[in-house]
């Protein structure tokens, strides 16, 4: 089947309206649905095809398939009525599994997302990583790959749900994500190795990742965002969906603020998100793992918290300008602090 | 008769020579200067013959041609009537002809006959040098200035007959006086006026070490135009040829007219300059700002007020450290090396960042952003916010003076020359890529740190290089061959600009 679609790739480039309705429907149907005149060609190359030889061709690109029967597969995604019969993964399945095993949350957003998004999706994501809870994203540039950062800052699992063939980033500017996602989650797609990405890829992709996560964020998106159709699928999946409030004057927090306007959960940090999926105060967002800060610098960072966020207020306690700035650096290259505008520093949630 | 007296002209701030060669034949009475001079030049037949006759000498009354040779050179000004005048005067026999050949001659004539002031005597003077004339003859004001230059005679005389006198075998009069040094010490800005400021303070001598750029961000009224006008005041000492260097341009440009410069040059020109003003250019082809700020500072005060285009000409004399400006005749280049020091509010308002007086909307920022941001700002060194400094700072003792910072910087100069020597560059701010490579080492936990920060995307890899070079000069000022990874934080932490998370992905 995912040969299926991929073969048609081009034949579903011209649908419009809802691709997971055409994904639904059996192998056959689709092909008299959409192949058209070259319905004889597809369904004689079908007879000829070599399971074996797919099998192989995977395998060598370093994906790793799995089947709708296979145990590992996830069990969210047979709720969708187009589930993918079969799931490539890179990264390895029994990752996929243990990632799945509890309940993971998707994180989506605009593409060219504001400084706020990025941020927001950031800490969430690290914030959700560091409670064990997987993050699911699209390693789109902008707010998924904000929120698949800030998961593997926190050594959190987190899966990237690809549009294309999983054996490749896309888009290729992610390329170090990619790599970082492979060694440490998983990059999974329901198209076999190699296939290109159409207009139709996007939406099909976020009804996985919708049908994958118990519960899905929306952090920044436009009016007519493809983050919406997740939110959409989400809730026809019967799944909470949660949004992050943005101004009311930036187009970048009309999607959000509208889901908000129609139900969706209030999310302002991890613990909201952890209080929808378990329940309030059952299980507590941890304040952020610093095993690796030294103990001077923790003092310093505890005292940017405490108001003291200037170069030079902070070097007032004995310490000279150079030793402060170095200091601040080491803590601004771990993630723990940023620069504001007025040459403040605020300690990053 | 035929006489011919040597003088130089001034080409941007090159001397050329140029002799002038008078012929008096029988005829109508007609004086004609001709070598392609500009209008000053022309008129210069009027001074000299006006000059000649107050000065107790005969005018002839014949046919005089004078030119002015190279023909194709373009003499501009009025320093050439005092070798004009000699020249009349050794073609009509007042003058021996055969002495004259020892000498030079600069200078431009008033009608009585007086030698008046005229500027760039220290070009003409390297001119004479470069030519093996033993005796210049200057205007007595800047006999001083001409003086600096060694292995020649300088003769500073206030009028055309006591150079007559002079040629004639008469005494040279003695070099005037220096005039005593009218800047008394303790107006001068000094850092121990500064209260608080402790980054700033770090950066202004960081820069002043290793001749880095600075950019200076921050609200109005916290101090940047304080600071940067300090900095002259902990630059090291300039060298005799740099010092010479410069002296040469600002007395071509008519700016100083006694005696060595001593003290680095700070221009600070307004931001309604002009391309042409501040790399060079115009007619007469004249030096900028740039280049009179050749070995000490150009500050650019409100940065973002200044034109797109004048900014972007400052990058090839940034990069290259001259400027060539080509015209439809030739081609000029003037020496850049300057260290630029800038100064910018942060937004249009000012205030972003101080509590919530920002009235600035989305748009001005983006504009502002835009503007200050590109090809100027990626040649910075050093991005410093000025804060305000607290109440009970500014009521403390001051925590460093001027002197004390100079000796330190001078030391960590003395470190780079040592390092550097044989090679073009003669301080970590003038270290191109192989420098660098070659001189900057870094232990393992720095090359790690600067790699993180490389790809964490908080860098370009020209940033890179600057926190090489700015990392080798905090080095320096610490005394330590190696480079650490403190040195390298420290550079990291003066490239400060807000801006997304350093360490997002």
């Amino acid at each position: 089947m995912s040969w299926l679609i991929a073969r048609l790739a081009g034949h579903l480039e011209p649908v419009r309206g809802r691709i997971e309705e055409l994904l639904a429907l059996g192998a056959d149907e689709l092909i008299v649905a959409v192949a058209g005149a070259e319905r004889e060609r597809v369904l004689a190359e079908r007879e000829n095809l070599r399971p074996d030889r797919l099998r192989v061709h995977s395998e060598q690109s370093g994906l790793e398939p799995v089947c709708r029967c296979d145990a590992a597969y996830p069990r969210r995604l047979l709720q969708l009525a187009s589930a993918p019969r079969v799931l490539y993964v890179a990264g390895g399945v029994e990752r996929l599994r243990e990632l799945v095993a509890e309940d993971p949350v998707a994180i989506v957003g605009a593409r060219r997302a504001s400084d706020y998004g990025l941020e927001v999706a950031c800490a969430l994501g690290r914030g959700l990583a560091s409670a064990r809870v997987a993050v699911v994203s699209g390693m789109a540039l902008g707010i998924d790959s904000a929120a698949h950062g800030g998961a593997l800052a926190a050594n959190g699992g987190t899966i990237a749900v690809l549009p294309g063939g999983a054996d490749r980033p896309y888009p290729r500017a992610e390329r170090a994500l990619y790599q970082q996602i492979r060694r440490t989650g998983v990059a999974i797609s329901e198209l076999p190795a190699g296939a290109p990405v159409f207009r139709w890829s996007f939406p099909a992709r976020n009804r996985i990742i919708a049908a994958l996560s118990s519960l899905t964020i929306v952090v920044e998106a436009r009016e007519r965002s493809g983050s919406l159709i997740t939110a959409r699928i989400a809730r026809e999946l019967e799944r909470p969906v949660a949004a992050v409030p943005g101004r009311v004057t930036s187009p970048l927090a009309a999607g959000p603020n509208a889901l908000l306007a129609h139900g969706a959960e209030l999310v302002r940090g991890a613990q909201d998100v952890l209080d929808v999926l378990f329940g309030a105060g059952v299980r507590g967002a941890s304040t952020r793992d610093r095993a690796g800060v030294a103990p001077e610098l923790e003092s310093m960072l505890a005292q940017v918290a405490d108001g003291a966020d200037t170069v030079a207020t902070l070097a007032r306690d004995g310490l000279t300008a150079e030793q402060t700035l170095a200091a601040l650096s080491a803590l601004e290259l771990a993630g723990y602090l940023r620069r504001e505008p007025g040459g403040r520093y605020v300690v990053v949630p | 008769m035929l006489a011919r007296v040597r003088t130089f002209a001034i080409d941007g701030v090159e001397p050329r020579q140029v002799w002038v060669e008078v012929d008096i034949r029988s005829g109508l009475p007609a004086f004609t200067i001709v070598g392609l001079g500009d209008i000053a030049v022309r008129e210069s037949r009027d001074r000299v013959r006006a000059a000649v006759q107050n000065s107790g000498f005969g005018f002839p009354q014949q046919r005089i041609t004078a030119n002015l040779a190279p023909a194709f050179l373009r003499k501009v000004g009025p320093g050439f009537d005092a070798a004009l005048a000699l020249a009349v005067l050794a073609a009509h026999g007042e003058v021996p002809a055969e002495t004259l050949d020892d000498y030079a001659v600069f200078g431009e004539l008033s009608l009585t006959g007086e030698l008046r002031d005229s500027p760039g005597a220290l070009a003409v003077a390297e001119g004479a040098r470069r030519a093996h004339v033993r005796r210049l003859i200057v205007p007595r004001e800047r006999a001083r200035e001409a003086a600096l230059v060694d292995g020649l005679t300088i003769v500073g005389v206030s009028s055309l007959r006591d150079a007559v006198e002079v040629v004639k075998g008469g005494e040279p009069p003695p070099l005037p006086a220096p005039v005593p040094n009218g800047k008394l010490a303790w107006c001068e800005p000094d850092l121990a006026d500064v209260r608080g400021h402790a980054a700033p303070l770090l950066a202004l001598q960081i820069a002043a070490a290793g001749a880095h750029n600075l950019l200076l961000e921050g609200a109005p009224g916290t101090g940047k135009t304080m600071l940067a006008r300090r900095l002259p005041s902990i630059l090291p000492e300039m060298s005799r040829p740099e010092a010479i260097a410069v002296t040469r341009i600002h007395s071509v440009t008519g700016l100083h007219a006694d005696g060595l410069i001593t003290a680095r040059p700070f221009r600070a020109p307004h931001h309604t300059i002009s391309p042409a003003g501040l790399v060079g250019g115009g007619s007469p082809l004249r030096p900028g700002e740039a280049t009179l700020a050749n070995h000490g500072v150009l500050f650019l005060d409100e940065l973002s007020e200044f034109q797109r285009s004048t900014l972007d000409a400052l990058r090839q004399p940034l990069e290259d450290g001259c400027v060539t400006i080509v015209r439809a005749q030739r081609a000029l280049m003037f020496p850049t090396r300057f260290m630029l020091v800038a100064a910018t509010n942060p937004c249009p308002c000012g205030f972003v960042g101080v509590d919530d007086r920002c009235t600035c909307g989305e748009p001005d920022l983006r504009r502002h952003r835009r503007k200050l941001s590109g090809p100027l700002l990626d040649r910075m060194d050093l991005l410093v916010t000025v804060g305000r400094p607290a109440e009970d700072e500014l009521r403390a003792p001051a925590t460093t003076s001027s002197a004390e910072v100079r000796e330190r910087v001078a030391v960590a100069r003395e470190r780079q020359r040592d390092r550097l020597a044989g090679s073009p560059a003669r301080c970590n701010g003038e270290m191109d890529t192989r420098l660098v490579r070659r001189h900057v080492r870094l232990d393992e936990r720095a090359e790690q740190i600067l790699g993180d920060a490389y790809s964490a995307g908080a860098l370009s890899a020209r940033g890179r290089l600057r926190v090489l070079r700015l990392a080798r000069t905090i080095a320096d000022l610490d005394g330590s061959e190696g480079v650490s990874s403190a040195h390298v934080l420290t550079a990291l932490g003066l490239r400060q600009r807000a801006g997304p998370p350093a360490a997002v992905v």
